[in-house]
């Protein structure tokens, strides 16, 4: 038996908003429906808004779910917080939002909140007139798990926002990995993906604070933590892609002290001037951004 | 803890005999002694077995000496398989059914990563399998034929017999897991043409923890479990005696109960399921219709979902069943109701009842009362309505593309 909430068990005995909005002839107000998941997988959620087009507001949310308790409840309680929401705020409503009304799901079920959020999403963009496939990118949109028809944006949009770490905790999110299983070493390789993408991301927002810091404070030194991003950081924006557009490529390899490694690449590593490369393009403009003190060697 | 539920879910487990719990106290108190140790004090405990022993053969038809205890059923079939393929290594091939339970599946999938072939027979959307597929399967490379005797899901009974002769032929052994069938329809192990054949202790209102496997005399059988010389050295490993006693005690009070339990069952059951058709529109019975355990019913209620009506009954006490995936922990449903190739709108709403000797006439009309109001509250709720929606219809025929 599942573990549930008052709170769920509450809307799931007792649905607030259940049933469909029929068709208005009130003046300043348009429908919205968004669907969502399928009789296969075992939950599906027809969500209707009613939206006063001039505010943009939500003034009446209904749901229609085929599921178990807590889809109900989740669809339940999705209707509740996104009524007197304007659009763009609704958009925010995020499936930790279900499910932090709701007091909390049992992990395995998350993937109802996961609905909630995705059918509110689907009517917003409806009612907007934006097709949904153009949100789902279409070269990430491939199809990670055909059990559950699930597309590699869409896993990593739930890595992303809820923090997964792990395979089984997409399975309990989004369902892909709880069929066959075929698909769960994908799975593993799409959260690494992500995990690095996030890692890098965060290097380079550390860059940027540096730079920032340097210049608006010249004479402190630096850490060697913060010298290296800050290196990284201009050979990434200012030297490499001088040299990619001529057929080369430098990659950071270390940094001990004042003497930067590097490894030149393609055109740069063959070509009978690269010394000179080196001391232009590379240590000069090293000199001038990061330190004058720097010497760049190549490995 | 609630203890006046109607309980419905005896395929899943039951609640122990009362009598069987006062004959097996003894031995967790006052007769505590190792039924292996000389002495008397041990060797009494030692007699005891030997009853519980032909009280378990008899239910089976079978001889004492060909029982081999086992903690539960999970246990007896994995010794079955794997005895019967170290009996005949040169032989690699197996044959079972799609709708086996896991304690069989899980385990030939394994030997499949082994080098072993297995074919796994197709049902029918009765839940029946073709005699002929299992015939064409059969080789002389077949070391074993493993099937149950009937589905825990449905309660659709396989015609064990018939299948026998057809395995006998091809000169592999042929294990039965018959788990959900002990106590509920007559067996005969002198006439059959079974070779082993699983039971579990707490199927049949005895403890869980037990289990029995029984062995035709004559039939090789190379143990997993080593250790000590218990069973004839079949199965190591001090007995659990309180268990044994209660098994034994168990299966021959099922034995007495045996032919007027199987009526009334029947009767409760066939109004259960009379009733809930002809009240509630849009729903179907699975599995197959007379040849069928006299104790389960397993019902399709279209558009809505298992788990959401488990939960509800739970607010009237009643406990059931669910093929749906929401109640397995998994996220696929019940492989027995896909293997039959039922149709989404079915297969997510389905409910197993399952009744025991001590259902009563008045808990029977309790869900007969309280069913119809559920599934209509559901049905409210979802956005599948009937055939020709259009989402459903969509979803339905995009499904039978893929
Ligand atoms: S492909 Fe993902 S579980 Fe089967």
């Amino acid at each position: 038996m599942w573990d549930y909430t008052d709170k769920v068990l509450e809307l799931f005995y007792d649905p607030k908003n259940q049933g469909a909005i029929e068709e208005t002839s009130e003046p300043g107000v348009k429908l919205a429906m968004g669907e969502i998941g399928s009789i296969a997988c075992g939950d599906a959620l027809r969500l209707h808004l009613k939206v006063e087009v001039e505010s943009d507001k939500i003034l009446d949310a209904r749901f229609q779910t085929f599921g178990c308790t807590s889809a109900i409840a989740s669809s339940s309680a999705l209707t509740e917080m996104v009524k007197g929401l304007t659009l763009d705020e609704a958009l925010k409503v995020s499936n930790r939002d279900i499910a932090d009304y709701l007091g909390g799901l049992p992990e395995a079920k998350m993937h109802c909140s996961v609905m909630g959020q995705e059918a509110l999403e689907a009517a917003i963009y409806n009612y907007r007139g934006i097709p949904l496939a153009t949100h789902d990118d279409d070269d990430e949109g491939a199809l990670v798990c055909s059990c559950f028809g699930i597309s590699e944006a869409k896993i990593r949009r739930v890595v992303l926002e809820n923090n997964l770490t792990g395979a089984e905790e997409v399975t309990n999110y989004v369902k892909a990995g709880g069929g066959c299983g075929s698909c769960l070493a994908n799975i593993d390789d799409i959260i690494k993906s992500v995990q690095q993408e996030y890692a890098s991301a965060a290097i380079n927002d550390y860059g940027v604070k540096v730079a920032t810091e340097i210049v608006t404070s010249k004479e402190r030194s630096l850490t060697n933590v913060q010298k290296i991003a800050l290196i990284q950081k201009v050979l990434d924006e200012e030297i490499r892609p001088v040299l990619i557009a001529d057929g080369g490529d430098v990659e950071l390899y270390d940094v001990e002290g004042d003497r930067v490694k590097v490894v030149l690449q393609g055109a740069c590593g063959s070509c009978s001037s690269s010394t000179a490369t080196l001391k232009i393009a590379i240590e000069a403009r090293l000199q001038d951004r990061v330190s004058k003190n720097l010497v760049v060697e190549a490995v | 803890m609630q203890n006046n539920c109607i309980y419905l879910d005896n395929n899943a487990t039951t609640k122990v005999d009362s009598e069987v719990i006062e004959v097996m106290l003894p031995y967790l108190t006052d007769y505590y002694g190792n039924p292996s140790s000389m002495h008397t004090f041990g060797g009494q405990v030692g007699k005891a077995l030997r009853t519980a022993r032909e009280q378990l053969a008899a239910i089976l038809g079978a001889d004492q000496s060909e029982i081999v205890y086992t903690s539960c059923g999970t246990e007896g079939d994995n010794a079955a398989i794997r005895a019967a393929l170290l009996a005949h290594p040169e032989k690699r091939h197996i044959v079972t059914t799609q709708v086996e339970h896991p304690a069989v599946l899980n385990v030939c999938k394994q030997l499949e990563t082994q080098g072993y072939s297995v074919t796994y027979l197709s049902v029918n959307h009765q839940g029946q399998l073709d005699l002929d597929e299992l015939e064409a399967s059969l080789t002389g490379n077949t070391a074993l034929v493993t099937i149950m005797y009937a589905n825990n899901e449905t309660g659709t009974i396989f015609p064990i017999e018939q299948i026998g002769l057809r395995v006998k032929e091809y000169g592999a052994i042929f294990h039965v897991d018959a788990v959900q069938v002990v106590g509920k329809i007559p067996l005969n192990m002198k006439t059959s043409t079974v070779d082993m054949l699983t039971v579990s202790g707490h199927k049949l209102h005895g403890p869980k923890g037990i289990g029995a496997l029984y062995i035709r005399r004559g039939v090789r059988f190379r143990p997993f479990i080593l250790g000590g010389h218990q069973e004839r050295g079949r199965r190591a490993g001090t007995e659990n005696v309180p268990g044994i006693i209660a098994l034994g005690k168990a299966a021959e009070l099922e034995m007495l109960h045996l032919e007027e339990a199987n009526k009334r069952q029947t009767r409760l059951r066939d109004r259960l399921e009379q009733a809930l058709l002809t009240t509630i529109p849009d729903c179907v019975v699975n599995g197959d219709p007379t040849q069928r355990l006299p104790n389960t019913t397993n019902i399709g209620f279209k558009y809505i979902e298992g788990e959401a009506i488990l939960l509800s009954l739970n607010k009237y006490g009643i406990c059931a069943s669910s093929g749906s995936a929401c109640t397995s922990g998994s996220l696929e449903p019940s492989h027995v109701l896909r293997a039959m190739g039922l149709p989404y709108t079915t297969l997510h709403g389905s409910i197993r009842f399952s009744l025991c000797r001590y259902t009563t006439e008045a808990e029977i009309d309790q869900v007969i009362e309280v069913m119809p109001s559920i599934v209509e509250r559901l049905r409210a709720l979802s956005p599948f309505k009937n055939d020709d929606a259009g989402w459903l219809q969509e979803q339905e025929q995009a499904l039978a593309h893929r």
